[in-house]
């Protein structure tokens, strides 16, 4: 036998490998563009929160329908896994189905398990196409997705076919093979789905079957790999990220802003008021009010961006988006990952980075998009894997109103009203107690 | 009481008669200056009264708690806001705040912390179906709302920001009266579209007002009772009755006038 196939094997496995291992770099580092943020509180539920949500798909089956079929790709996805490794022993040691004897009688389970799901997975992606470019679900046909992220998500559709469709196409040929005694294929008794399409290959001759059933193990396990590569330029790198992503929820009320203790420091010096312990340091240097670029953001919020999916259930929800203005949270989350994209390639690129006259603020996010924002929380509430736009947003309105006094022309007056008379509105601060003169006026029952 | 008339003391003189009250009624800039929201505080104000809660509000010592200032991104003028309003409440040691404003709500309960100031704030929806439980206020039917059909449009900030969900709908319950959901209720309820400083200025271009989105799903209910918890809701969806023309047949109102009107007070 020969050696050659599975020093290819080894070969293909080592420099997926490599690539994959320089890919989770640069994304890690386009991560850490972003600030310092510490959130490793209350572990307890972090752990819960990420069992539910992210384990458990919790949000998800707000919407029944996409939810179940969402499932089953997913239950395929880290069941099949579990199938490579024997993929990856035997593309190691030359064997062949090297788990079969150690299972006995439970491997033929396991292989139907493998094959329900990869034919679930299989018929997901399927009515997953179908609601992308046929009923063409709203939130998957806006604005926003036009060009890659479209492509980008049949694409995705497209290989996970190939990819399960190659399995039964192994298993079905396999089979053939064993029944006809060929060396080296041994039968499993009962594999349901696979046989099922058996008759497509019965009248192959017993080279081609082997080629074929070659050809598709292969196929399997390089298309895996470089999936997994294709993955990290994709959308698609929530089925890693929501792990970290959810177990970094803010645990806080959704209406808590973050505070800001760089201006508390400068409020308390203004107003004259002593921190208990004596004086105060002075504030440290203080780069920027709010946020102008990724890297005025937290690593939060980006990973936030490389988590998301673009599947838009939180601009399906958001209530400036349905009555037609510009603002959509996707797409703050879809402009910050592709910012971060571009400052990354430009340091790869041995240019200037962040200075490279361009910012997320201006030049991909619009004052108009983050000033049409309710705070409403719609958007965080609908958000499968916790990912929180409205962070985002709020920061960037930090820096338009303190960074730039560019804040809206109202909002500005409203600024005033609240310097000047202490409420929003334009009334002298003397007439705030005047609701009261007429009841105190009034017989009591 | 002595006297036959609404009393409404304030913390300063509570404090110069050596008296802490129970709670304080913070009662918010719209409660205290939008000409239809100082019904709700009034109404609130006569609740108080004729069951005889111990309470006092700020009257000209309180301001803005500095929310749309926040939201609006100008975060040194919510701080310096936050900062003289914690002064004025820890002056006065004030443990207990209730407010009609979801809005005042989030930022006192959630937001002063972080500034020097703990208090424990509910909305006044909670602090209403408290009462109810434990039987100090006793529904009387008034108003002619029993049995009719009335839906709650949650506020975002007492909702999705809070969680508060239950008492707003528990208040209703006990008026007796038909609770017809919108589709979009409770964790997906629709914003009226004034959170987040919007009450103060021109929405962005667009094809639709959202107030008029959710008065249009407000009426879809066929309920004549719109029932709110949060001033500036109550002005949207007012504004969209209005815009819909059937400001005659349907009404906008909060939960503690709807109380207030049970209770024969209005």
């Amino acid at each position: 036998m020969s050696i050659l196939p599975q020093v290819l094997f080894l070969l293909l496995f080592s420099v997926a490998g490599f690539i994959l291992y320089k890919r989770i770099k640069t994304i890690r580092q386009m991560i850490f563009l972003g600030r310092p943020e510490q959130r490793n509180d209350q572990k307890g539920e972090r752990w819960k929160t990420m069992g539910l949500i992210a384990f458990g798909q919790k949000k998800m089956f707000k919407r029944v329908g996409p939810a179940i079929l969402h499932l089953m790709i997913y239950v395929a996805f880290i069941i099949i896994n579990i199938e490579v490794l024997e993929f990856i022993t035997d593309g190691l040691s030359g064997s062949h189905r090297a788990f079969a004897p150690f299972l006995g009688s439970s491997y033929v389970v396991a292989m139907n398990i493998f094959e329900f799901l990869a034919f679930a997975a299989l018929v997901s992606c399927v009515a997953f196409l179908i609601r992308r470019n046929i009923t063409k679900v709203p939130r998957l046909r806006m604005g926003e997705l036009k060009g890659w992220p479209e492509l980008d998500a049949n694409l995705i559709l497209w290989i996970e076919i190939l990819l399960v469709s190659a399995i039964l196409t192994m298993n079905a040929t396999d089979q053939v093979l064993a029944e006809r005694g060929v060396a080296g294929y041994q039968l499993v008794e009962g594999l349901f789905f696979s046989s099922l399409i058996q008759p497509l290959f019965t009248t192959f001759g017993d080279t081609s079957l082997v080629v074929l059933e070659r050809f598709a193990w292969w196929f399997h396990i390089v298309g895996i790999l470089g999936f997994a590569i294709y993955i990290t330029y994709s959308k698609h790198m929530h089925i890693f990220l929501a792990f970290p992503n959810t177990w970094y929820s803010n645990l806080k009320p959704k209406g808590e802003m973050k505070n800001m203790p760089e201006v508390t420091q400068e409020v308390k010096l203004m107003l004259g008021i002593q921190e208990e312990g004596g004086a105060q340091e002075s504030p440290s240097e203080i780069a920027r009010f709010g946020a102008k670029d990724v890297n005025d953001l937290s690593w939060i919020n980006m990973m936030n961006a490389f988590s998301c999916t673009e599947c838009g259930r939180c601009t399906a929800e958001c209530p400036a988006n349905i009555t037609g203005k510009k603002l959509s949270p996707r797409k703050i989350m879809m402009d910050t990952r592709d910012r971060a994209e571009e400052v990354m390639e430009n340091i790869n690129n041995g240019g200037k980075g962040l200075d490279d006259g361009k910012a997320l603020l201006g030049d991909h996010i619009s004052k108009e998009e983050i000033n049409a924002c309710t705070s409403c929380n719609a958007c965080v509430e609908a958000c499968p894997i916790n990912i929180d736009p409205l962070d985002i947003i709020l920061q960037l309105r930090r820096y338009v109103a303190m960074e730039e006094s560019g804040s809206p022309a109202q909002w500005n007056a409203m600024f005033q009203n609240i310097e000047t008379s202490f409420a929003p509105w334009k009334f002298p601060p003397t007439d705030r107690f005047k609701w009261a003169d007429k009841l105190k006026d009034q017989e009591a029952k | 009481m002595s006297e036959k008339s609404y009393k409404v003391p304030t913390m300063a003189e509570k404090a110069s008669a050596g008296e802490a009250p129970e709670v304080l009624f913070w009662v918010g800039c719209a409660g205290s200056f939008d000409d239809r929201y100082k019904a709700v505080t009034q109404a609130f104000v006569k609740i108080l009264n004729v069951i005889g809660v111990d309470f006092a509000v700020l009257g000209e010592e309180e301001t803005c708690t500095g929310d749309p200032a926040r939201r609006a991104g100008n975060e040194f003028l919510f701080q310096m806001q936050a900062a003289s309003n914690i002064q004025v409440l820890n002056g006065y040691h004030v443990k207990n705040i209730v407010t009609a404003c979801p809005h005042c709500f989030n930022t006192l309960k959630n937001e002063y912390p972080a500034l020097g100031g703990n208090y424990k704030v509910v909305h006044h929806s909670q602090f209403l179906q408290q009462l109810i439980n434990e039987g100090r206020i006793v529904l009387k039917g008034g108003g002619g709302y029993k049995g009719k059909k009335i839906t709650f449009h949650d506020s975002c900030f007492l909702g999705r920001a809070n969680g508060v969900y239950e008492a707003p709908r528990e208040v209703i319950n006990a008026l007796d009266m038909e609770l017809v959901e919108m589709k979009r209720c409770k964790s997906k309820g629709l914003c009226c579209g004034a959170g987040g400083a919007q009450m103060f200025k021109e929405p962005e271009q667009g094809k639709k007002d959202i107030n008029i989105e959710r008065t249009e799903e407000a009426l879809g209910t066929g309920a004549k009772t719109i029932a709110v918890g949060c001033p500036f809701c109550l002005t949207m969806m007012t504004d969209g009755i209005k815009n819909k023309e059937k400001e005659q047949d349907v009404q906008v109102l909060d939960i503690a006038e709807l109380i207030a009107k049970d209770l024969n007070l209005s």
